[in-house]
C-alpha cells in the first residue's frame, strides 16, 4: 500500500518537473531548471524531515509518499549527469565543471540551510 | 502536451515505487546503498539513452519520467548533509566520491555503448 503512496506522489513530482523544464530556462544552454529543481529540492527535503514531519502529525505513510516519493522524484541525478557529459561533449567544459561544483556543493548547503531553518523555527 | 505530461507522469509513477524498494532493501547501513545503486544504474541507463536517440515518446515516458525519478538528487544530499553532521568525514568523502564520479563515468559509458544502437 506505502508503494502506491509513494508511487502516486512520484508521479506528481515527475510531472512537476517537466513542466518546470519545458515552461523556464527551455532555450538555455546551462542546465538551469535542473539545477533550480535540484537546489529547492535538497532545502525543501532536508526542511519536510527535520521539522514538518515532526511537528505536523501525518500519518508515517504520507510522510513517505511526500518526502521520498514527490521531492524524491522531482529531484533528479541521472539528468544531471547526462547534462554533464553532454556538456563537455559540445566543448563546454567549464560549465560542464561549474555545473557538477554548483550542484554538489549548493545542494549540500541547500540541505543544511534546511536543518538551520528548522533548528532555528524550533527555537522561535 | 498533455499526453507528454501523461507519459513523464506514468514514469514517475514506477521510477519513484522502484526507487523506493531499492532504499528499503539497501539503505540499512552507513552508507546508503540503495540510494547509490539508483543514481549510478539511473545515470548509466540514461546515458545509455541519450546515446541511442530514441524516440520523443520513449525519452518522455523513460527518461524524464521513469530514470528521473528512480534517481533522486534531493536525497543524496540529505545523505551527505548527515554523514556531515555525524562526523563521518571519510565516509561522506566516499560517498560524494563514488556518487559523482561514478555517476558521471556511467554516464559516458552509458551514452558510448548506447550510440552503437543508433
Amino acid at each position: 500500500m506505502i508503494y502506491l503512496w509513494v508511487g502516486c506522489a512520484g508521479m506528481f513530482g515527475a510531472m512537476l518537473r517537466y513542466l518546470i523544464g519545458i515552461s523556464f530556462f527551455a532555450d538555455s544552454r546551462f542546465p538551469w531548471a535542473t539545477l533550480t529543481i535540484n537546489l529547492l529540492g535538497s532545502f525543501l527535503l532536508a526542511w519536510l524531515t527535520s521539522y514538518v514531519f515532526k511537528k505536523v502529525r501525518l500519518s508515517p505513510h504520507l510522510s513517505t509518499a511526500i518526502g521520498t516519493g514527490f521531492v524524491g522524484s522531482f529531484t533528479t541525478f541521472s539528468t544531471l549527469s547526462v547534462e554533464t557529459i553532454s556538456l563537455f561533449q559540445d566543448g563546454h567544459n567549464f560549465l560542464a565543471m561549474v555545473y557538477v561544483l554548483v550542484s554538489l556543493l549548493g545542494g549540500l548547503t541547500m540541505s543544511h540551510l534546511g536543518f538551520k531553518v528548522s533548528k532555528e523555527v524550533q527555537k522561535s | 502536451m498533455a499526453s507528454h505530461i501523461l507519459l513523464v507522469g506514468i514514469g514517475g509513477f514506477c521510477g519513484a515505487i522502484v526507487r523506493y524498494f531499492f532504499s528499503r532493501k539497501l539503505n540499512s547501513g552507513k552508507l546508503p546503498v540503495g540510494t547509490l545503486t539508483v543514481n549510478l544504474s539511473g545515470a548509466f541507463l540514461l546515458g545509455a539513452m541519450a546515446g541511442a536517440n530514441l524516440s520523443t515518446t520513449t525519452t518522455l515516458l523513460l527518461g524524464t519520467g521513469f530514470l528521473g525519478a528512480f534517481t533522486t538528487f534531493s536525497t543524496l544530499k540529505l545523505e551527505m548533509a548527515q554523514l556531515q553532521l555525524k562526523k563521518e568525514h571519510r565516509l561522506f568523502i566516499l560517498y560524494t566520491t563514488i556518487t559523482y564520479g561514478g555517476g558521471i563515468a556511467l554516464a559516458y559509458l552509458g551514452y558510448w555503448l548506447g550510440s552503437f544502437f543508433r
